[in-house]
């Protein structure tokens, strides 16, 4: 029996093959944009356990010291009384605009080593002495080493595959040269095996804190946040690739409603025709999810190389730019495309199932969906209450994202009710009694525009919200930039030496020299950066304090205050008025508390005379020097001259801020890729939505045409309908997205980075949406209206003449 | 003359000939029924002289103008201001409101007379169903609001296609009396297409097409 | 790279000492090299010697315990240079290597330190004399009266060693040629300590006495190319004599060369073949075939001899690997001493 039931189902996909392009097409854009995501997650997760792994990372207790780093003389203590420690310099080396992690390690000592022996490439081995002894060796992945490739004042490199990416390791008496931070260590790390009779560390090194490996700070949770982003793009890409496979499963049944109740009259039974649909809905979802894991697997070998550049630049977490296939990501893509399909096409089969024997052949009906809409609409706001009361309860980041996601889709949900009550508003204003069809009958088609609606509402509320957020966000740098670089020349000095010589000779030269020295001390938020500054009107002037308490600068300069940034502040909740303590016994009264973007980690700002007090020896990273703009490129040449210094150790304000902003574009290069891919896929579901309502159109037109109106002035009446639909839409979006921006600035940034950001709003940006939007729209009914513009009028006579 | 048919000739997919030289004449206040055996081309020719389809050969004039020159515009501007249509099918525009049917053909050719409707609408029995849709109408209801809503415009020439078709004996008596009553009363001339001798019986005229020839 | 290859490499200066070294045996450029009738002159030359590329400070010990067993200890201090220069901190290019092993008649512990030089994590003062790397350590006023103390994750050991004769001079007054082709070392000994601490063990502490035996030997280019490893005998015997022989396995014959030590410390050099060695029986040590019983022959001193491990197991399973562990002397002369057996 099961044969030539499945033939008479199956004969209606080959009458209807748009209907199968359409549905294989929703299933492989909803499977193939969220395993794209998927793919990249899972491939940045990777990186970062390789490179914890590889480098031996967060799986060693540690021993670090509050006042930023561990003198030689300790180390050598601690061993001599039998403690087995592994020492380790960490620093950051800036190639170009790149941060690259310069990982000292020594080399005799290091635990991981024999993780990284593991691969064993095929090339001669080096001489233990070059690695060892000055100048020694860059160990870095191949892809660092091309970049380093004219860098003649660092150490040869030894390409490796066994290194991550932005990673450079070496000897730690290579490395210190390197860094110029000669006999300090960053961490001790301590090894497994340990002597019978090894002292206790307070009777050797009472300064030094030990960190078990699950409080270490990883780069896999700071960039956790971004990761979730990512997910919720992902996500919702699939649930608007969904609305196309629900509007085409819907009509297809529909359709089908006639020849299933013929086969029920032959002795069908309707439970065998709910598992042959079944069975064939299930064909369809591993079709179209075979499609999508391809087209996500190259859609994330697009996007990847963008997000590790991102995830480099935000986190300085490593990540890979090229893309491995796993097993379990296509079968978990396969598993959403099953899942997805069948959560789609579930009503559909619902009310199929619940089919009586004998009905009306109708395919909807045209007043009982008010109904469904003020469910719909009640189901929403029910939706959004419960999520911000959620949210109101746990204040976290999940809970933030879960916010998001309640109002957008509750307020999906309520688009229908809103929409029409619109077009019943300008249907009552209407004179004109085609325009008065237009609107009816534009109110009569939202049942079956409305899921397209939907995808067309998130996807423009998600671009004008994280349009709106990138710009306020890149407006707000901008001017924080200004703020913040003031110099005219940033000079990064080869040696401590060398800045002390440079800061005598630029004295007379300059209108002011600022140097810049900091370290890293542990707190209990993770690492803080310590940085000494000098009194001078530029910080007074131009800082960016965003709550400051009295006489901050005076207090701060006379060492009996200091300044934290924004994440520290968020993070450990302090505020002016609280205090700070570093390192066991400083415990300074916060005085103000500054902006600062793009940076995971927190940070403090002391006078130089405290930071000396603090972390005696911190070296000076960089110098600021204020001149007259006209003399800087001259200031900058003799310096060049004067000191030898390496092409980019002098770097003026205008290249530093270019670079700053290069880097942040790059950021969210795959954001707006994601944006775009959206919004296509919601102009996809509605010229699926129209197509599939074609078949139920021409009984709607052809009166009309029958009563006066050109084949022509119909077809133009039918685009109007599609772009006042989207338009009418977007119309809706525009505060949806305002509140999504809203959230995402002071709400998910808060929690994912430590900061807020003043919330600017760009109009020209919705116009272009909208005149994009209109496009897809127009473009979406095109189709269709050429098709009847062309149609023959014998077509449409047979409307009058047949029964339907 | 109201309306003149002169030798027309139809085909359809370049096949057999459904008109093969029809002429016929109609003046305004006259109704004529055509009958004809299933596929003898009534209904073609009806869509001819309502300017719903071209034609290859001979010519159609009505109300002074001739159809054969006229494009999509032309043939549109005849349906919207000259002529209503009555088919058996009820081609009501779902989307719109008993009220809105009724009216609606009367605006698109600027000719409202809402007093003119309001007659209408109580002649047809259709006052308690003004706000209904067509969906919720019985086939008898449908077809009273498709005839007010020809009606309504004050056509020169009413066009009808078994509008009968699909009603039962009861509803059929009282379309039919409805209708003539109204083209009597508005001085339009009707052409009816009916398979049925009873009610061409009740036209001025009949006329019956054989082989795509008035037989 | 492979990184693999450095680490392997980086201990091969190292491993030189101990196996057959090749890709070492040729070059010194830049290093010194020993000299016949050098004059040694202490307490200077107990210390480090930078522009020689190997040197060690190597402690054996024959001990007795409390509980009557027999007990073995090694404690070795290697210096390798990278090259013949020192610096201060980690560029120091010195690379200090110890090895502690604790021997019973039924098991075989071990330990393994690295250091860099430069930093004071490891090295050796002539005056006071000290040799440490961690809290591994070898000192006293002088070397006549010394502790010594090591400790790992399951043993540990402290000794006290007190000199009963001179230090004696292998080879030519100390010049110790190791090849045919003239590859040679600086070697002296302290061969007569007497020895009495404290041995760690998971069962507990053992109260220890017995001899010990100090090595010291310096060099550039030890071996020559074709050598591929050694066995290494020290004997103290019963009537007060001791031997040090040593047998170099090369591609092109075995080289011999021994020093026989009189009670008083006056000493004999035995020049190449005046000593035979025959393996007598093999046990199967980390996946090789050790030999663990020897037949020792000096004829010249109507010397026939059993050469008996301990324990046979006494793996130094070590970045380069090697044998040593102590042995008991049984035929016409008896008595106890240390093994040492490398490049199986």
């Amino acid at each position: 029996m099961t044969g030539p039931v499945l033939q008479a189902l199956l004969s209606h996909w080959r009458t209807h093959r748009l209907q199968v392009v359409t549905l294989l097409v929703g299933i492989a854009l909803a499977t193939g944009l969220w395993s794209a995501v998927q793919a990249i997650n899972a491939e940045a997760r990777a990186s970062y356990a390789r490179a914890s792994q590889q480098l031996g990372l967060g799986q060693f207790e540690e021993l670090r010291a509050r006042s930023g780093f561990i003198a030689l003389s300790r180390y050598v203590d601690l061993r001599r009384a039998g403690w087995q420690v592994a020492a380790v310099l960490d620093g950051r080396l800036y190639v170009g605009n790149r941060a690259v992690r310069v990982l000292g390690v020594d080399m005799l000592a290091y635990p991981a080593l024999p993780a990284l022996t593991e691969t064993a490439p095929d090339q001669a081995p080096q001489d233990p002495a070059q690695m060892l002894t000055a100048p020694g060796r860059l160990v870095v992945a191949p892809a660092l080493a091309r970049l380093l490739q004219d860098r003649d004042d660092l150490p040869p490199r030894i390409p490796s595959d066994a290194i991550p990416a932005d990673v450079i390791l070496t000897d730690i008496g290579v490395a210190e040269v390197l860094l110029d931070r000669q006999g300090q260590i960053s961490r001790l790390i301590v090894l497994p095996q340990q002597p019978i009779g090894r002292p206790p560390l307070d009777k050797i090194a009472p300064e030094l804190v030990r960190h078990s490996p699950d409080r270490q700070v990883d780069t896999a949770r700071l960039a956790d946040s971004f990761h979730l982003n990512l997910s919720a793009f992902g996500l919702l890409a699939f649930a608007v690739g969904l609305f196309i496979v629900h509007g085409t499963v819907g009509l297809a049944f529909a359709q089908r409603r006639g020849m299933i109740r013929t086969l029920r009259a032959m002795g069908v039974p309707m439970r065998r025709l709910v598992w042959i649909t079944l069975a064939e809905l299930t064909a369809f979802a591993l079709a179209g999810g075979l499609i999508g894991l391809v087209l996500g697997y190259l859609i994330a070998g697009a996007l990847l190389p963008d997000v590790a550049v991102t995830l480099r630049g935000l986190y300085g977490a490593p990540v890979e730019g090229h893309l491995t296939l796993r097993p379990l990501w296509a079968l978990t893509g396969i598993g959403m495309a099953l899942a997805g399909t069948l959560g789609a096409s579930g009503h559909a089969l619902w009310r199929l199932s619940r089919m009586p024997l004998l009905s009306g052949p109708g395919l909807r009906a045209w007043g009982g969906n008010a109904r469904a809409r003020s469910m719909a609409a009640a189901a929403g706001v029910i939706l959004i209450l419960g999520g911000i009361a959620s949210f109101a309860g746990t204040k976290g980041l999940i809970a933030g994202f879960g916010l998001l996601a309640a109002i957008l889709t509750g307020a999906a949900l309520l688009l229908p009710l809103v929409l029409s009550w619109v077009l019943s508003a300008l249907s009552r204003r209407a004179r004109h009694p085609v325009t008065q069809w237009v609107w009816a009958d534009m109110q009569a088609q939202l049942p079956g525009l409305s899921l397209a609606l939907m995808a067309l509402l998130l996807a423009l509320a998600a671009n004008i919200g994280v349009g709106t957020m990138v710009s306020s966000f890149r407006l707000t740098f901008t001017g924080w930039l200004d703020q913040r670089l003031t110099s005219e020349l940033y000079v990064t000095p080869t040696s401590q030496d060398q800045g002390a010589q440079m800061m005598e000779w630029l004295g007379p030269r300059a209108d002011a020299v600022l140097p810049i020295r900091s370290t890293e001390l542990p707190h209990r938020t993770g690492p803080l950066f310590l940085y000494g500054i000098v009194d001078d009107a530029t910080y007074r002037n131009k800082w960016p304090l965003i709550a400051s308490g009295p006489d901050v600068w005076d207090r701060v300069h006379a060492g009996r205050a200091v300044l934290i940034n924004e994440q520290l502040a968020r993070r450990a909740d302090l505020w002016p008025g609280d205090s700070l303590t570093l390192s066991g016994d400083h415990d300074l009264p916060i005085a103000g508390v500054y902006s600062d973007y793009g940076n995971p980690t927190g940070q403090a700002i002391v006078s130089m005379q405290r930071l000396d007090q603090i972390a005696p020896g911190t070296p000076t990273r960089r110098i600021g020097v204020r001149i007259d703009p006209a003399q800087a490129a001259n200031l900058s040449r003799d310096l060049q001259d004067r000191f030898e210094l390496p092409p980019g150790a002098v770097v003026h304000l205008s290249t530093m801020k270019a670079q700053s902003l290069a880097i942040f574009d790059q950021t969210f290069v795959v954001t707006s890729a994601l944006n775009v891919l959206t919004l296509g896929v919601a102009g996809f579901a509605i010229l699926t939505s129209l197509l599939t309502l074609w078949t139920q159109r021409l009984p709607q037109v052809a009166p009309l045409w029958g009563l006066g109106l050109t084949r022509s002035h119909i077809a133009g009446l039918e685009v109007l309908r599609s772009v006042l639909l989207a338009t009418l839409t977007a119309a809706l979006a525009l505060p949806l997205g305002l509140v999504l921006a809203w959230l995402l600035l002071n709400v998910i940034n808060v929690r994912a980075f430590g900061w807020s950001i003043p919330m600017t709003v760009f109009p020209a940006d919705w116009l272009r949406l909208l005149v994009l939007t209109v496009l897809a729209a127009g473009a979406a009914a095109a189709i269709p209206a050429w098709r009847l513009r062309r149609l023959p009028p014998a077509d449409l006579l047979r409307v009058f003449a047949s029964e339907r | 003359m109201l309306l003149k048919v002169d030798d027309v000739r139809k085909t359809y997919a370049r096949t057999r000939p459904v008109l093969n030289g029809v002429s016929l004449a109609l003046d305004t206040g006259q109704t004529l029924a055509l009958t004809g055996e299933s596929g003898s081309g009534k209904s073609t020719l009806l869509n001819l002289v309502g300017a719903l389809d071209g034609f290859e050969g001979g010519e159609i004039t009505l109300d002074g103008t001739k159809l054969s020159g006229l494009g999509d515009a032309g043939r549109a501007v005849l349906r919207r201001d000259t002529v209503s249509l009555v088919f058996q099918q009820f081609n009501l525009i779902p989307s719109l409101t008993v009220a809105g049917n009724l009216s609606f053909h009367a605006r698109l050719a600027g000719r409202d007379d809402p007093a003119w409707t309001a007659t209408l609408t109580q002649r047809l029995g259709l006052a308690d169903l003004l706000e209904r849709y067509p969906e919720n109408l019985s086939g008898g209801q449908q077809q009273r609001v498709a005839i007010g809503r020809a009606m309504a415009m004050r056509p020169r020439l009413l066009l009808a296609d078994e509008p009968t078709g699909n009603l039962d004996e009861t509803a059929s008596a009282v379309v039919l009396d409805l209708m003539l009553s109204l083209v009597a009363e508005t001085g339009a001339a009707l052409l009816l297409v009916t398979h049925s001798q009873d009610i061409a019986a009740r036209l001025d005229r009949q006329a019956r097409l054989v082989g795509g020839r008035i037989a | 790279m492979n990184v693999k290859a450095l680490v392997i490499f980086l201990v091969l200066p190292l491993t030189a000492l101990a196996q057959g070294y090749a890709g070492l045996g040729g070059d010194a450029t830049g290093f010194e090299r020993p000299r016949p009738g050098y004059q040694f002159q202490f307490p200077r030359d107990h210390g480090a010697h930078p522009q020689f590329r190997i040197e060690w400070w190597y402690l054996t010990a024959n001990l007795t315990g409390a509980d009557g067993r027999d007990y073995g200890v090694q404690w070795t201090l290697f210096r390798s240079a990278l090259k013949p220069s020192d610096q201060a901190g980690w560029q120091s290019p010195q690379i200090w290597m110890g090895h502690a092993a604790l021997t019973t008649p039924d098991r075989h512990f071990f330990a393994e330190r690295l250091s860099r030089g430069g930093t004071g994590q490891a090295g050796v003062t002539a005056q006071p004399f000290e040799a440490w790397i961690d809290e591994w350590h070898m000192r006293g006023a002088d070397t006549d009266a010394l502790t010594l103390a090591a400790s790992a994750e399951n043993f540990a050991y402290r000794l006290n060693l007190t000199a009963t004769g001179p230090l004696v001079f292998h080879g030519d007054r100390g010049y110790s040629v190791k090849s045919a082709d003239g590859q040679a070392s600086y070697y002296y000994s302290q061969p007569a300590y007497s020895v009495q601490g404290v041995l760690s063990l998971p069962q507990g502490d053992v109260a220890v006495t017995g001899q010990g035996w100090l090595d010291r030997e310096w060099s550039s280019q030890p071996l020559a190319a074709d050598q591929s490893g050694w066995d290494w005998f020290s004997l103290s015997l019963e009537d007060g004599d001791k031997l040090m022989a040593f047998r170099l396995r090369g591609a092109r014959g075995d080289f011999t060369s021994a020093t026989w030590i009189e009670p008083d410390g006056q000493s004999t050099a035995l020049n190449d073949g005046a000593v035979s060695f025959t393996p007598l029986q093999t046990a199967s040590v980390a996946t090789r075939d050790i030999p663990v019983r020897w037949r020792v022959e000096i004829p010249d001193r109507a010397l026939d001899i059993e050469v008996q491990a301990l324990m046979p197991d006494a793996w130094m399973g070590t970045r380069f690997e090697y044998w040593e562990g102590p042995v008991t002397v049984t035929g016409s002369h008896a008595g106890r001493g240390y093994l040492e057996m490398t490049g199986y």
